[in-house]
C-alpha cells in the first residue's frame, strides 16, 4: 500500500505492507535511526514519536495509520544546527548514561512542555510514565525538562 | 515481532465498516486505539485476515452530554477523557479510571469503547460503567441496538457484540444531585493490569441513605463483576462505618479470583474488601461534596 507521511517537515512516500510497523518504517524504510526500538511489546517508549503532535509507541501503530498524517521524531528536535532547549538539557543535567530511552523520553517531554509550560515535579514524572529508563536515571531527567521549562519560558527557541 | 499478513481496509463510513465486518465475519477485526490488539497481532495471539480501521470515520470522536446522559463516540481517546472538563467536574469515577490505564503515551491512542469492546476482565473501564449503569450502542448493518453493560460481557474477552457490529457508543446517566463515585486501583507499576480494582458510584437521597449504589469489580473474575449482593445490602441503608464494613465484605465474597504473577486468590479477594471500603468512602465523600 502507498502511505505518504509528512516526517519533521517533509513529505515522504513509501510502499508497504499494511502489517509494517510505523517505527520500522521510520527507521528501516526512511532510514530515521534515531528512533528507538526497546521493549517492542508496548511497555518502554523508547520508539516515541509525535503523530499528529501526540505521543505515541510507534510500535504499536501501523504504517497506514499514519497515511496522510504529520509525524515529528527525535530528528526533528534540532534546528539548524542548533539543540533544542530540551535537548541543551539533557546535556546540561546528565539526563542520560547509555541514552537507550533517550529519543522517547525527548519526545515525550517536547509535547509535555507545549501543554505544560510551568510543570511542577510531579507532573513531568507523570508525564514520563510511559518511559523507562533501566539506567534509572530518573532524577536527571527530571532536572533536564526542568531545565528545558526554565530555558523555554525564557523565550529560548 | 512481526504480525501476521492481513488487507487493510480504511472506510469512510460506520455503513461501510459494518459491511465489512459482516463480509469477513470471524476472519474481521475492528481496530480503534489498537493499544490491546497490535500488541496480541505481535506475539500472534491474534492473526486477523482483515483489518477494519474505524480512525478514518468522522464524527465518533465526541464526548459531551446530551438528554440526561454522557455520551462517549467510538474514537473519543482515554487522553480525550482525563482533559475533558465535564468529565472531571460531573463523572470523577471515569477520570480516575482513566489516569491509571496503561500510561499516558497509550492513553493518546487507547479509546473508551475499545476498552469495553475488547472484553478483557483486567480492563479498567468495564468496572466502572458497571457501577455506572451505563448503556452501550453496538452499531451493525441494520442499524443500532442498545446494551446494557450490565448483560454485555460473557466470559474473558468475550461480549454480547456481534461479528458484524462495533461499539460505536457508551451512555452513562447523568449523575443526579448528591452523588459520587470513585475508582481506586492497586498496580505492580505505571501501565500494569490491576491486581484488583473496585468501582463505586453512589446517590445519596436526602435523609443521607444511599439511593443507588453501583460497585464493579477490575480483574478479579472470568468477566467483570458487579457486586450485586454488595450493592443490595446498601440500597436504602445510612451509609456509616458499619455499613461500609459489611458491604466490602460481601463484595470481596463475590470476587472470583485466580492466582496469578499478581498474587494468590485469598490476597486479591482481600484486596478488593480493602479497596471497596475505600472506594466508598471516597465516592460518599465526593457525594457530600467533597473532591
Amino acid at each position: 500500500m502507498r502511505v505518504g507521511v509528512t516526517v519533521n517537515g517533509e513529505k515522504r512516500e513509501a510502499d508497504v505492507e499494511p502489517r509494517l510497523l510505523l517505527v520500522h518504517l521510520l527507521r528501516e524504510v526512511f532510514r530515521l535511526t534515531g528512533t528507538h526500538i526497546g521493549c517492542d511489546t508496548t511497555h518502554c517508549g523508547a520508539c516515541t514519536v509525535l503523530l499528529e503532535g501526540r505521543p505515541v509507541k510507534s510500535c504499536t501503530v501501523f504504517a497506514v495509520q499514519a497515511d496522510g498524517k504529520e509525524l515529528m521524531t527525535v530528528e526533528g528536535l534540532e534546528q539548524d544546527g542548533k539543540l533544542h532547549p530540551l535537548q541543551e538539557g539533557f546535556w546540561q543535567e546528565h539526563g542520560l548514561q547509555c541514552g537507550y530511552c533517550t529519543p522517547g523520553m525527548l519526545m515525550t517531554g517536547y509535547a509535555f512542555l507545549r501543554k505544560h509550560p510551568k510543570p511542577t515535579e510531579d507532573e513531568i514524572r507523570w508525564a514520563i510514565s510511559g518511559n523507562l529508563c533501566r539506567c534509572t536515571g530518573y532524577v536527571n531527567i527530571v532536572k533536564a525538562v526542568q531545565y528545558a521549562a526554565a530555558k523555554l519560558s525564557q523565550g529560548g527557541a | 515481532m512481526i504480525p501476521a499478513a492481513f488487507d487493510y481496509h480504511a472506510p469512510s463510513s460506520l455503513a461501510e465498516a459494518t459491511a465489512l465486518l459482516a463480509r469477513h465475519g470471524e476472519d474481521a477485526k475492528v481496530l480503534s486505539g489498537g493499544q490491546s490488539l497490535i500488541p496480541m497481532m505481535k506475539l500472534r495471539l491474534a492473526s486477523p485476515r482483515h483489518l477494519v480501521d474505524i480512525n478514518r470515520i468522522p464524527g465518533l470522536a465526541y464526548i459531551r452530554e446530551a438528554d440526561g446522559s454522557l455520551r462517549i463516540g467510538a474514537l473519543a481517546r482515554e487522553a480525550d477523557l482525563e482533559e475533558s472538563d465535564l468529565v472531571r467536574t460531573r463523572y470523577p469515577i471515569l477520570l480516575d479510571a482513566s489516569r491509571v490505564i496503561a500510561d499516558p503515551l497509550v492513553r493518546n491512542l487507547a479509546t473508551v469503547c475499545g476498552n469495553l469492546a475488547h472484553g478483557d476482565p483486567a480492563n479498567d473501564h468495564p468496572a466502572a460503567m458497571l457501577a455506572l449503569g451505563a448503556e452501550l450502542v453496538a452499531t451493525g448493518p441494520k442499524g443500532e441496538r442498545r446494551i446494557a453493560v450490565g448483560s454485555f460481557f460473557t466470559g474473558p474477552f468475550a461480549t454480547t457484540l456481534a461479528r458484524d457490529e462495533i461499539l460505536t457508543e457508551v451512555r452513562v446517566p447523568a449523575p443526579p444531585p448528591r452523588s459520587g463515585g470513585a475508582y481506586l486501583k492497586l498496580e505492580r507499576k505505571v501501565g500494569d493490569f490491576a491486581t484488583a480494582a473496585v468501582a463505586v458510584q453512589v446517590t445519596l437521597g436526602l435523609g443521607g441513605e444511599c439511593e443507588r449504589v453501583g460497585i464493579g469489580l477490575t480483574n478479579v473474575g472470568p468477566t467483570p463483576i458487579a457486586a450485586r449482593k454488595a450493592e443490595a445490602f446498601l440500597k436504602g441503608k445510612r451509609p456509616d462505618e458499619a455499613a461500609v464494613k459489611q458491604a466490602a465484605q460481601l463484595a470481596a465474597e463475590e470476587a472470583r479470583p485466580a492466582a496469578d504473577l499478581r498474587g494468590p486468590t485469598e490476597y486479591k479477594r482481600d484486596l478488593v474488601r480493602v479497596l471497596t471500603a475505600r472506594a466508598l468512602r471516597k465516592a460518599l465523600e465526593r457525594a457530600r461534596g467533597g473532591r
